[in-house]
């Protein structure tokens, strides 16, 4: 039986997160692990913005901002628990993305770019500024999901660090299904027609408009969801989560595994996730070696890594 | 009506400083159709150098100069290396190329550096000037001083000088400028000599009023190019006027309405130019060919 | 010199259409109308205004004055994709062929007023969105077929050859059913071979009832195929027949041969 892509992908991923403890060396890896699960999630968001839709937007980690955010207000401020307060989050970036989208996403290019950079960073103004609310760029404590404890209650008892990377995994999961689903759909060649050709796109029919709209609030959703996963895993969060280099870094890692596939994503995300660690001795040189990546990366390799390494594969075996 | 004037002063300050970050933009934009991120670290560079150089001894002039000339030379070295191997690339790649090169500029800076802040003495000393009730350091003076020449000189280099022209024409059009036996990978060299070198001098007028540390490049870097798109993306005398006018707006933003979010102020005329008026003040509209 | 065409009986009609660009009127008071089944093509030296009154009639520029109108419904200056879901659809001379996905994905992308559905619909893989998507595939290969690219259906838009991506713009053009399709050059850039199937196909598509509004430089496929022609020179319409009297009228040869002299 011939294996659609979209299952293999899925495959492939329920394979890595479940096998991936075997060859843990501590348990410090869980925390990792489910770190770049995290990262993957907004990234695949990015994915569906600007590796299908062509799109460019740096700002997304102003959603990611307001999903981290909604985590730890809300719960304190309004009394909503805080799994609520992930779909509240989301709700709230998915109608910003509605309202903010609508004028900026008539812009190409530089301007969208721009545009989307200047609501990232008006995000994130707010967010430090605005001590009284959240306590500025010290940052703010978070609530515990409460999920771990209910396991335990039903016999699966996890640490931590076990719990969300599992959690995470799955979320990721989730986040890949839906942007596979889409991919093959009608919603998704509207969206890869945008990509390639507006023009052509609205000759089909392709209301060139609400597609791109379309696009832009399911990335913020992803954004958001992404950025509350961090807050509540870390049980704190800080303005940077909405900074300008957190939205520089989701789409160097959107572009460095290959924009228009979730495997590239996560793959990308892995590789920008475990370098800051990998260069904990040299933790000053994390910029140097982001700016390095992104020149060299889209000069020779402007597909993205996973892509390269696929073409290298089929021509080899050609 | 000191208090206005006293924010004038400093509005008219800061835009110059703007002005010739958004004229660097224009610069390359106008050779290579790239809008070139790293535009705010050629301005810190130039204060940094001029620190670094001035701190081992070698006098204050001279040290401006050296940090000039270096700047001028990462520019050429980011073109030939970044920008150059990018031709054609579509413009998500150009963005995220020059963003880092921009990260990879600042990163360097930050070991080079270090994370402090740093300055050096003002040309003509601290002492305020005082002028109908508002003060104005010496130092702004330099700062408007240097911007106006630096646009008048470039004014006559445009329009009177032969390379000028050749600059002009590779703008307007490469593949004619190329027909017509004009130099364009030199020009696209001279661009970014030009565009560095000005960002630097800014950064040298400007550290002794706002000092200066590795990562001041991207809020300028962001704000002039704000003050580019209100000129009219491409038009050096937009870039003036925008410039200015940015820095009047955050200097009115931040002594009547909030000095938190006075830098919100370059955002939102961002936002606001390209919804209502994304030509810009002196652009012009143009339409996609089929 | 010009054939008077009734309003009543015509799918498709143009009046006094035009545009302004600065200074320079680039299309003038052109009018002429289309029939059901039937091939109208506009021809002119170059420069004349065919590429601009096209892209006036399909959406693309804002008509500076003048109208258009779709079975009896004017559509003068709507969005392409409104344009589309009255039944109009078209080519392009410079390909807009999206590249980056197959060429099955590409004839169905022309189906997508047939195949959309709620986007959560499409999200969540439900059996709707399957069949919506298996529905509007099946057709689009047939399509395909009829255009005759069935074969490359699995590989890469960009790896076709030239006149096969311009078969592979009609087949993506007539998945909207459309009741006018706008051909922009068709021809341009193919060797007699790949004319003559673009000939063919262009005769087949007007036989089953599509009116066809043609741009072409080809002088004998437009003398072939053409039940109908109008005449562009510097925007405005200077001759209006069938291809017999048009290619023998005067102030036509004097354009041509005017532009050639120039």
């Amino acid at each position: 039986m011939k294996l659609s892509a979209k299952h293999a992908t899925l495959i492939v991923l329920v394979a890595l997160v479940a096998l991936a403890p075997l060859v843990f060396p501590s348990n410090f890896y869980y925390r990792v692990g489910a770190l770049i699960f995290v990262n993957s999630i907004a990234v695949i968001g990015v994915v569906i913005l600007t590796g299908y839709a062509g799109q460019v937007s740096l700002g997304q980690a102003g959603f990611a901002g307001i999903g981290g955010y909604a985590c730890a207000l809300a719960p304190a401020h309004l009394g909503v628990p805080p799994a609520l307060s992930v779909v509240l989050g989301a709700v709230i970036s998915g109608l910003l993305a509605f309202l903010v989208g609508r004028p900026i996403l008539r812009l190409k290019g530089y301007y969208l770019g721009v545009a989307t950079l200047g609501f990232g960073i008006l995000v994130s103004m707010v967010l430090n500024n605005e001590r009284e609310l959240t306590r500025g760029p010290d940052g703010i404590e978070v609530a515990d999901l409460g999920l771990r404890g209910l396991l335990k209650d039903v016999g699966l008892d996890l640490s931590n660090g076990q719990f969300w990377y599992f959690f995470c995994g799955l979320c990721m999961i989730v986040g890949a299904w839906l942007a596979l689903n889409i991919h093959n759909s009608p919603t998704g060649r509207s969206l890869r027609a945008l990509h390639d050709s507006e023009v052509a796109a609205g000759t089909v029919g392709i209301d060139v408009a609400r597609v791109k709209l379309q696009a832009f609030v399911i990335s913020a959703v992803y954004a958001s969801v992404s950025g509350s996963l961090l807050a509540l895993q870390n049980k704190f969060i800080t303005p940077d989560v909405a900074g300008f280099m957190h939205s520089i870094e989701m789409v160097t890692m959107a572009v460095l595994g290959g924009a228009n596939s979730v495997l590239g994503a996560i793959f990308g995300a892995a590789i920008l996730t475990l370098l800051p660690q990998v260069l904990t001795v040299f933790a000053d040189y994390e910029q140097m070696v982001l700016g390095l990546i992104m020149i060299v990366v889209m000069i020779f390799l402007p597909r993205g890594l996973l892509p390269s390494i696929a073409r290298k594969l089929r021509r080899t075996g050609e | 009506m000191s208090e206005l004037l006293q924010f004038l002063f400093s509005g008219i300050t800061v835009g110059a400083v703007y002005a010739l970050v958004a004229l660097g933009f224009t610069i390359i934009y106008n050779a290579s159709d790239v809008v070139n991120f790293a535009q705010g670290e050629f301005v810190m560079l130039g204060g940094m150098i001029t620190f670094v150089a001035y701190t081992a001894g070698v006098p204050l002039p001279l040290a401006a100069l050296l940090a000039i000339v270096v700047t001028a030379a990462v520019g050429v070295a980011m073109n030939k290396l970044a920008i150059e191997p990018a031709r054609g690339a579509p413009v998500v790649s150009l963005i995220i190329i020059t963003i880092g090169a921009s990260i990879f500029i600042r990163g360097v800076a930050q070991i080079v550096f270090g994370k402090q802040i740093h300055t050096f003495p003002a040309f003509s000393g601290d002492e305020p000037i005082r002028v109908l009730g508002a003060t104005i350091l010496p130092q702004s003076l330099w700062v408007i001083g240097g911007a106006v020449a630096v646009f008048i000189g470039l004014w006559i280099f445009f329009t009177r000088t032969l390379t000028g022209s050749a600059v002009l024409a590779t703008s307007n059009n490469r593949l004619a400028a190329q027909l017509v036996g004009i130099n364009t990978k030199f020009i696209m060299t001279l661009s970014f000599a030009l565009s560095a070198g000005i960002g630097a001098l800014a950064g040298v007028l400007v550290t002794p009023i706002t000092l200066t540390s590795y990562d001041v490049g991207l809020a300028l870097a962001l704000k002039g190019f704000a003050a580019a798109m209100l000129g009219g993306m491409g038009n050096p005398k937009g870039a003036l006027v925008g410039g200015l006018l940015l820095g009047l707006l955050e200097a009115l933003t931040a002594g009547y309405l909030s000095s938190q979010y006075k830098d919100a102020a370059a955002f939102i005329v961002i936002l606001a130019v390209l919804f209502f008026m994304p030509q810009g003040l002196f652009g012009r509209k143009s339409t996609d060919r089929v | 010199m010009s054939a008077k065409r009734e309003k009543g009986e015509s799918l498709f009609a143009v009046e006094g259409l035009g545009i302004q660009f600065g200074g320079l009127k680039a299309v003038d008071n052109v009018s002429f109308a289309v029939k059901p089944g039937e091939i109208v093509s506009v021809i002119g030296p170059n420069g004349a205004g065919k590429t601009t009154l096209f892209n006036m009639i399909s959406g693309v520029y804002h008509p500076g004055y003048g109208r258009v109108s779709l079975n009896g419904e004017d559509v003068t200056g709507l969005a392409p994709n409104r344009l589309a879901q009255r039944g109009m659809s078209r080519t392009f001379q410079n390909l807009q062929i999206f590249q980056s996905m197959s060429v099955l994905e590409n004839a169905i992308s022309g189906y997508h007023l047939q195949e959309r559905g709620p986007v959560l619909s499409d999200l969540l893989g439900l059996p709707s969105s399957r069949r919506r998507a298996e529905t509007a595939k099946a057709e689009a290969f047939e399509q395909l077929r009829r255009v005759g690219l069935a074969d490359a259906a699995d590989r890469e838009a960009g790896s076709l050859s030239y006149g096969a991506l311009k078969r592979l713009e009609i087949a993506r053009a007539l998945g909207l059913k459309p009741k006018i399709l706008l051909l922009d050059e068709p021809a341009a850039g193919c060797n007699a071979v790949e004319t003559e199937e673009i000939d063919h196909l262009i005769a087949e598509v007007a036989g089953s009832g599509v009116a066809i509004l043609l741009v072409e430089h080809d002088m004998k496929m437009v003398m072939r195929i053409s039940n109908h022609i109008v005449v562009l020179d510097h925007g405005e319409k200077i001759a209006e027949g069938d291809p017999a009297s048009v290619s023998r009228n005067p102030a036509v040869i004097a354009a041509y041969l005017g532009a050639e002299a120039a």
